[in-house]
């Protein structure tokens, strides 16, 4: 994967959808683009910690009497279905308050369906 | 007997788990069945933390390791670091642990009579069992991962517990505020969290306070972990969702809620302390906890004084007691490596900041559970359209002045020991905090003074005539509170050597923290 | 929807659903598990509901029955969860019994059907759960923005 390549893809485009994320967020109004941008930030934090198991050359960690060679770490694959799974859940619950929002105000941009403030 | 205190650490997170299943089964055979379950759930996981946190007073650390041959087995044959989940419960913990089941236990019981009027009840109680369950394994893992997984346990049920009421529609904005803020947080611990990882090639707190040195990625660990938890438990300038989400939680839930975030400072000192400890530069990181601590106290008390609306009073004030707790034990951490400083006045800091920690979870919840009842029997949370209560509603105002003078500092209460034991250590640090802290008391009682007046004194308005007093089981959940209140305030000497002692010692020892699981390698 | 989308969705409404509860079941040995194997059910679900539309579904089938059989699946994880406390409540009795037979050797064993001890089990126990919870998510969501009220 880095061969040849004087730097890292994966983690360019880890660093390169945390930070579209991430603006996204911070500049949105649209309630739904919000979590859109939650989300693409999730993906790249998920892509990351994939990332970070892998070993140059190494095989896939499903043999039980392997063959020789380096084997790609599995426990972080482990981690990254655990946060795909929470995210999952985290993303209905935030869906289900904008429709909710909706049927209140009728609006989903961010600044005009504001009740509480002060 | 000696099973159940091995056992008891994962039995008292996983009753209440298998009880949040249970209710909606439960739920068809009637309304008694599943209040019976939520609170024999509850009340059985407040009594083994209890005999738990008897056990390590007497025994030391308690390390439970899920799914081995022996739960002290942490390291296997052959093996040089901790493989599995490990439960590590020190006397700080258990010092947790206890604040949240009682607080889960009488939150539960008040919102049995609130939960007669609305719909969806079973989805209410699976919602608070799974938000003490993601409290209470916050504060026994010894593992970084697991942290972030009850982490995201509890925001996710918070958020929907603060959404609950779903016809009013400043709820659904509440919880929107606050699902999105945890999920950015939650995602940044997730980042740095895989950052330690990829340096370490470890999860577990004690290997990796073991291993850690203090190089350039560990850096943005520390300051991503310190940015997302200072976030999450709302502390200024980071406070923005707490307002909100707090004054539109539904009864009993609210104190909950609020525990939660304490939990979040709980997992700031784990990580400050137990997992960098000394290796960190303690004098430049507490000056920073301090400042958020003084930003909070300030900002909190000067935006509480002027709102109408009493949940939200009540929440600014909440924040504000929170830098209470950041600026005792930020002088603690600030002198963790002069040990002459630490014996004389850094120690008592750290228990002023613990001590606070108990005492404001009970007043706070006590005077939460209070604007509830006032919104209940009256239907509205506006202090100008409140008068002249305290003929109507006797008991709910004896409590609001219980919680009102703890919060205050006013002797002799139970706010007036721990602010005074952080006020002393504090002056020896560094006098002008010391005497922001005093003017930021003498706010808060202004601020109470004014509101207990338009709840409570005064004409009463003719809308409210025929206002009663709340019902039982809502007056029995504040009665909980206030009376764990006043047996704080007669007994503090014993209530410090008891609970917050062995906390603070806990707290400071990371080599025990470290000995327990790596077993003295 | 049109008739084309009907009828096509007919024909391949069973494969999603198979392949779904494939993933579940090879969970152990394969990739997939519990959760994906899940969430490619609720996506078959979905495809239902796109389909014929929330109305006619909802005739059939009813929120509150999936959220039993989330309930059970939530129920089945726990309770082999409480299975693995040893001495007091519950022993580890799957491992050397009757059910199991005996603890099969490392390796390659071919022959061997219970090979993966509780995973297969557990697996099961969360892809009930996803496939119910998704589902009634997708739902509920459906039947909120067409403006239809859901009863308790």
């Amino acid at each position: 994967m880095t061969a040849g390549l004087p730097f890292n893809i994966p983690f360019l485009a880890v660093v390169a959808l945390i930070s579209i994320g991430l603006f996204i967020i911070l500049t949105q109004r649209n309630l739904i683009k919000l979590v859109m941008g939650i989300v693409i930030m999730e993906s790249g934090v998920n892509l990351f910690l994939v990332s970070l198991g892998y070993r140059t050359g190494g095989i896939v960690p499903i043999f039980t009497h392997a063959p020789e060679g380096v084997m790609v770490l599995p426990v972080p694959q482990a981690l990254t279905l655990t946060s795909i799974v929470i995210g999952v859940a985290t993303t209905a619950l935030m869906l289900s308050l904008i429709m909710l929002t909706y049927r209140h105000t009728g609006d989903i941009d961010a600044e005009k369906s504001r009740r509480l403030k002060g | 007997m000696d099973s159940l205190v091995t056992h008891s650490s994962i039995l008292a997170i996983a009753i209440p788990l298998l009880a949040a299943f249970i209710v909606p089964l439960v739920s068809k055979v009637g309304d008694k069945a599943r209040n019976t379950v939520v609170i024999g759930a509850l009340a059985l996981a407040e009594f083994l933390v209890i005999i738990l946190a008897r056990d390590i007073y007497l025994n030391g650390l308690h390390v439970y390791t899920l799914g081995a041959a022996a739960t002290d087995l942490t390291i296997p044959e052959h093996y040089m670091v901790p493989v599995r989940i490990i439960l590590e419960v020190d006397a700080m913990s258990v010092f947790m642990g206890i604040i949240t089941t009682t607080i889960s236990l009488a939150g539960a019981i008040y919102s049995i009579s609130f939960m007669k009027e609305e719909t969806g009840g079973d989805r209410f109680y699976t919602l608070l069992l799974l938000l003490a369950v993601g409290m209470l394994g916050l504060v026994f893992t010894g593992d970084m991962f697991n942290f972030f997984v009850f982490l995201e346990i509890l925001s996710i049920s918070g958020a929907a517990l603060a959404a609950f009421r779903t016809r009013f529609g400043d709820a659904t904005e509440g919880g929107f505020k606050y699902i999105v803020i945890s999920a950015v947080g939650a995602l940044v611990v997730l980042f740095a969290v895989g950052i330690l990882y990829s340096q370490y090639n470890l999860l577990s707190i004690a290997a990796l306070a073991q291993a850690i040195q203090y190089t350039a990625l560990d850096k943005i660990a520390l300051a991503l972990l310190v940015v997302a938890l200072a976030m999450k438990l709302a502390s200024v300038p980071l406070h923005m969702w707490a307002p909100d989400t707090y004054s539109v939680a539904p009864a009993g839930t609210t104190p909950m809620i609020y525990v939660a975030s304490q939990a979040c400072l709980y997992g700031l000192f784990r990580v400050l302390f137990s997992l960098y400890g000394v290796s960190l530069d303690t004098l430049t990181i507490g000056w920073v906890v301090i400042i958020l601590g003084v930003l909070s106290m300030f900002v909190g008390v000067t935006m509480a004084v002027h709102q109408s609306d009493i949940k939200r009073l009540m929440a600014y004030h909440a924040i504000s007691q929170s830098g209470y707790m950041l600026l005792g034990i930020g002088v603690g951490l600030a002198v963790l490596a002069d040990p002459q400083a630490l014996a004389s006045y850094g120690r008592e800091a750290i228990s002023g900041g613990i001590f606070h920690i108990i005492n404001n979870a009970l007043y706070k919840g006590l005077l939460f559970l209070t604007a509830e009842a006032l919104f209940f029997a009256l239907g509205t949370r506006d202090l100008n359209k409140m008068g002249g209560m305290f003929r109507n509603m006797k008991y709910t105002a004896i409590f609001f002045i219980i919680g009102a003078l703890a919060i205050s500092g006013v002797p002799p209460f139970n706010g007036f020991t721990s602010k005074l034991m952080i006020y002393e250590s504090v002056y020896n640090f560094s006098p002008v905090l010391a005497v922001i802290a005093m003017l930021v008391s003498i706010l808060t009682l202004a601020s109470f003074t004014k509101a207990f007046q338009s709840a409570f004194t005064g004409p009463a308005l003719p809308q409210h005539d025929n206002v009663r007093e709340v019902p039982k089981p809502m007056l029995i959940g504040m009665g909980i509170l206030a009376v764990a209140i006043v047996f704080f305030s007669l007994f503090p000497s014993l209530v410090v050597d008891t609970i917050v002692t062995p906390a603070t010692d806990a707290l400071i020892d990371q080599a025990g923290y470290i000995g327990a699981v790596m077993g003295g390698a | 929807m049109s008739k084309i989308v009907r009828t096509m969705s007919n024909i391949l409404i069973p494969l999603v659903f198979i392949f779904g509860l494939y993933i579940i079941l090879h969970g152990h040995i394969s990739p997939g598990g519990g959760f994906q194997g899940g969430a490619v059910f609720a996506s078959g679900v979905a495809m239902i509901i796109v389909a014929f539309g929330s109305a006619s579904v909802q005739k059939r089938l009813k929120e509150h029955h999936l959220s039993v059989l989330e309930s059970a699946g939530a129920l089945i994880f726990i309770g082999l969860a409480f299975s693995g406390l040893a001495t007091i409540f519950f022993f580890n009795f799957l491992a050397g019994s009757a059910v199991f037979g005996n603890i099969p050797p490392s390796g390659s064993n071919p022959g061997d059907l219970w090979t993966g001890g509780v995973i297969p089990l557990m697996n099961i126990g969360v892809g009930l759960k996803v496939l119910g919870g998704l589902s009634a998510i997708l739902l509920v969501m459906a039947l909120a923005s067409s403006g239809i009220e859901v009863e308790e």
